[in-house]
């Protein structure tokens, strides 16, 4: 199968997509500024940018989902007037998004035909799948239903069918966000043989590396203009930031230190989903130490949620004797005397009663969940912090709760209007500022984070690191579960594996590399007790 | 043509603007709709804007209807605040007056005057008894208290008439059905000669007070709140989204009850099947006019107290249906939310 059907009229020196000066303004920001950019035939081109320079907005004005304000595209060297995905489709241009639109109750066949001419019968639509699985090494099956598919395999389905309408330009969102490294690595190899049939790619991502190993041309964005056009390949990492963010990230320093007391202890839990499409959670140990950082690394949708969930208190399902807590003699003076010197079961206990121990969480949905959207930074203090509130009847000391919200804003440099800012007026970063803020400033004995820096550009994300670090020097036990292993290999001192509602032994940092750590995120660790026949009776346990 | 185009930010002058452009368009709305039936306009307007306020007597009577309104409104806006959708406040004003009237029954020539605190008692717990049902089913079954709590709206009003047709029927009554005329001592007492405004005005603008203190200055009040802007903060917060229900739900039950026994034993004065008068629906209308904020209410209520007014007057007076009461209050609703799109929108000009 071909790709690159090559437009009768192009000339052969045309490139297959020429952005000029593209400008697209929204209310109160300017997401494109005078963009241009130009993408040759089987070129794999990289857009480069933080969250927020305007990335999106480009590539939905080249697949027609948004009109630029000023500009012009060309497609294979002709004006074209995109006015919806529908002609950018027809044009040749196709796009896998990062958020993926497939009905889960579908097989991978029946969504692909959705998005093909009904004229098609469904067993030609199965073959055609077939085929181009076949020939790309994108190993799927056209009859499963989506809701069993993992995410890497839902992102092939997503692939096909953009491959299904022969497209000469390919755009892909991060696309390796949900993916294992092993997975990346196939998914380039995929990349590479279109891109060689003369298919264009435009490949958006944030990630240095993979841009250097893919690409062989490059545009980054700041602040919706372009800020610089080179080959990847010829540059580092440093430089390539440096175009990204005008300045290099400061390098964390991890200091070794021993661990202290154990805070957390989570001793065989096992908890059916509450969600039909949840993941059940199978045995899981795990133990947090006072002065320690232990990151789980792990594909998104592999019981994480439901692990966090269990220890937050959100899900105060798990069993009596699996999650412990125990509380310092030292524990600082907001925690009930009470409570001190004593290890607590936290089976049935509230979000709210945990917190009391020292127990804060700062979810991965900042809007919503750890944040109420439509209220002020200062009411959303109230959330988890409780200072402000005078004992018996609960009267709100406004004053009070401004003065503190504004205390974090400064710390933590949150651009803000103010303590009455609505929490959906800021953006993803300075919310999450807020947020760890929020969490930080409570001081902790446990501190547990999901995704700290998901989403946040990479002057807020070092801040982030910086401050969560300061507090495991201050003797705090702090819990990380993030996608991004080089934020994990950053921070943590220890490092778990969670794949399949499974969590893997824990792993040093300095026995843990990227290699070890993207097969274990397919399951496949070692058992504790050996090899082979363990690891088979151990599957009949868990199945049973 | 005309665009809409999100705003950056929701815009706070409309959120005061809004239901005053939505009084305008309903008043327009209203001028065309008397021309259509051959009525004046302008004595059509009168009839509904000026006639309700041009004389003390005629703003006492306002006063009379507004209140059970805004009673009621008051507890449905800690509801929807709380994102619990309680539709049957008409069906827990019913049991609040059935309940208040049965204790008013039992009163004799010996009772004392503070039977009125029992009667008002009894209207309060009667409202809440009822919303209580609603709340075991949401609790219990996940039923939808939607559907649940206006369903026993009719329970409730089929109850009434039960009582009133067969075992509380007044014996001397002519077989009308009806109960007796309760004793006066049980009457709510009145606040002044010559008009039918009574306590229970006071007992509204309290209520009012007292919103408002618990809804932005108490962190029980703010935890209510939560559950229904993000309830997945309230979840993370560890508030507990069951006592948010039964609060919400045992708080207008017992606003609702309260209006229905300051109703029968004030106005009325006798158990009929005549005794849901629609308030309970209207205060819905109320609740959502004054954007759920305890102040805003009041100005709402006295706005659908005088399309109460006015439509009575306008069937003696021009000679139109009495359903045009329902006509404006659904239109002022409608356009209502309509304007509200205002607040995160903004109407721009484009070729």
């Amino acid at each position: 199968m071909t790709s690159g059907v090559e437009h009768p009229n192009a000339s052969a020196a045309a490139p297959r997509l020429s952005l000029r000066g593209i400008t697209k303004r929204y209310p109160g920001v300017v997401a494109n500024s005078d963009v241009s950019l130009t993408v040759q035939p089987g070129e794999i081109h990289a857009v480069l940018g933080e969250n927020g320079a305007g990335k999106s907005t480009l590539m939905k004005i080249i697949y027609g989902a948004v009109k630029p304000d000023e500009g012009q595209v060309l497609f294979n060297g002709q004006l074209s007037t995109i006015r919806n995905p529908q002609e950018a489709r027809a044009l040749g241009i196709s796009m896998v998004f990062q958020h993926f639109s497939l009905f889960e109750v579908l097989t991978v066949a029946e969504n692909v035909w959705l998005g093909l001419s009904k004229t098609l019968p469904l067993t030609e639509v199965t073959r055609q799948i077939r085929e181009t699985a076949a020939a790309y090494g994108l190993d799927i099956d056209p009859d499963r239903p989506v809701h069993t598919l993992s995410v890497g395999e839902m992102q092939r389905v997503e692939i096909i069918r953009a491959l299904l309408t022969h497209p000469q330009l390919l755009i892909l969102d991060e696309p390796t966000s949900v993916l294992t490294p092993q997975a990346v690595e196939k998914l380039f190899v995929v990349l590479k043989k279109l891109a060689a049939e003369g298919c264009s790619i435009l490949y958006i991502s944030h990630k240095l590396h993979e841009i250097r190993e893919l690409c062989t041309a490059c545009t980054v964005l700041r602040g919706g203009k372009v800020t610089g056009v080179c080959n990847p390949q010829n540059e580092s990492n440093a430089s390539l930031s440096r175009l990204m963010i005008g300045a290099e990230p400061p390098a964390l320093d991890l200091r070794p230190q021993a661990a202290g007391e154990t805070v957390l202890t989570v001793r065989d839990l096992s908890l059916k989903r509450a969600d039909p499409f949840g993941t059940d959670l199978l045995h899981i140990d795990l133990k947090v130490c006072a002065g320690e950082v232990v990151g789980i690394a792990g594909v998104s949708g592999n019981g994480q949620g439901e692990l966090l969930r269990a220890l937050s208190g959100e899900d105060p399902r798990a069993p009596s004797g699996t999650v412990w807590m125990a509380v310092s003699t030292h524990a600082h003076a907001l925690v009930p005397a009470s409570l001190r010197g004593k290890v607590h079961d936290l089976c049935g206990s509230s979000p709210a009663a945990r917190r009391k121990m020292g127990l804060h969480f700062v979810p991965d949905e900042r809007l919503g969940r750890g944040a109420v959207p439509q209220l002020g930074l200062a009411h959303n203090l109230l959330l988890t912090r409780r200072e402000s509130v005078s004992g018996g009847i609960g009267w709100l000391k406004l004053g009070q709760l401004r003065g503190q919200a504004q205390g974090i804003i400064e710390r933590f440099k949150v651009k803000a209007a103010g303590p009455d800012a609505a929490a959906k007026s800021l953006s993803g970063g300075n919310l999450q500022k807020f947020i760890v803020g929020r969490e930080i400033e409570a001081r902790p004995a446990l501190l547990i984070v999901s995704q700290p820096t998901w989403g946040v550009d990479v002057g807020a994300a070092a801040q982030i690191r910086g401050e969560i670090l300061k507090l495991r020097d201050a003797g705090c036990a702090v819990l990380v579960v993030s996608e991004e292993l080089d934020e994990l290999f950053d921070m943590s001192d220890r490092l778990h594996v969670m794949a399949k509602g499974k969590l893997s032994p824990s792993l040093n940092r300095a026995d843990a590399t990227v290699e070890r750590i993207g097969e274990w995120m397919s399951g496949l660790w070692d058992p504790p007790q050996g090899a082979g026949p363990t690891m088979l009776k151990e599957a009949a346990h868990v199945q049973a | 043509m005309f665009k809409l185009e999100a705003r950056p930010q929701p815009s706070p002058v409309w959120s005061y603007a809004s239901p005053l452009l939505a009084l305008v368009i309903t008043v327009c709305i209203g001028v065309l709709l008397f021309v259509a039936l051959g009525k004046d306009p302008v004595r059509g307007l009168q009839v509904f804007f000026w006639e309700p306020i041009k004389s003390g007597y005629a703003l006492s009577e306002l006063m009379v209807k507004a209140t059970p309104l805004l009673i009621i409104a008051l507890g449905l806006a800690v509801c929807f605040r709380s994102n619990v959708w309680n539709i049957g406040a008409e069906g827990q004003f019913v049991m609040g007056a059935v309940a208040a009237g049965g204790v008013a029954l039992l009163a004799d020539a010996s009772s004392g005057p503070s039977i009125v605190v029992v009667v008002m008692l009894a209207g309060v717990l009667g409202g809440m008894a009822w919303a209580a049902v609603t709340a075991l089913l949401r609790d219990r079954f996940n039923a939808n208290e939607i559907l649940v709590s206006l369903m026993l709206v009719y329970v409730a009003i089929q109850f009434l008439n039960f009582l009133v047709y067969g075992p509380w029927k007044d014996p001397m009554g002519f077989n009308f059905p009806q109960t007796k005329t309760f004793e006066a001592v049980t009457k709510i007492p009145r606040l002044m000669e010559g008009s039918r405004v009574n306590i229970g005005l006071l007992l509204a603008l309290a209520g009012v007070g007292a919103l408002w203190v618990y809804l932005f200055r108490t962190y029980s009040g703010f935890a209510q709140q939560v559950g229904g802007l993000a309830p997945a903060a309230a979840l993370y917060a560890g508030f507990s989204s069951r006592k948010a229900l039964w609060v919400a739900l045992l708080t207008s039950g017992g606003a609702a009850g309260l209006a229905g026994a300051l109703e029968v034993a004030g106005p009325i004065g006798q158990l009929t099947p005549y005794v849901p008068a629609g308030y309970g629906f209207a205060a819905i209308i109320v609740a959502f006019v004054g954007r759920l904020h305890p102040v805003g209410m009041v100005f709402s209520a006295i706005l659908m107290s005088m399309f109460y007014i006015g439509g009575e007057l306008a069937q003696s007076r021009l000679g139109l249906p009495k359903s045009i009461t329902g006509v404006f209050q659904g239109l002022l609703l409608f356009t209502l939310l309509a304007c509200d799109t205002l607040i995160a929108y903004r109407l721009t000009w484009k070729r």
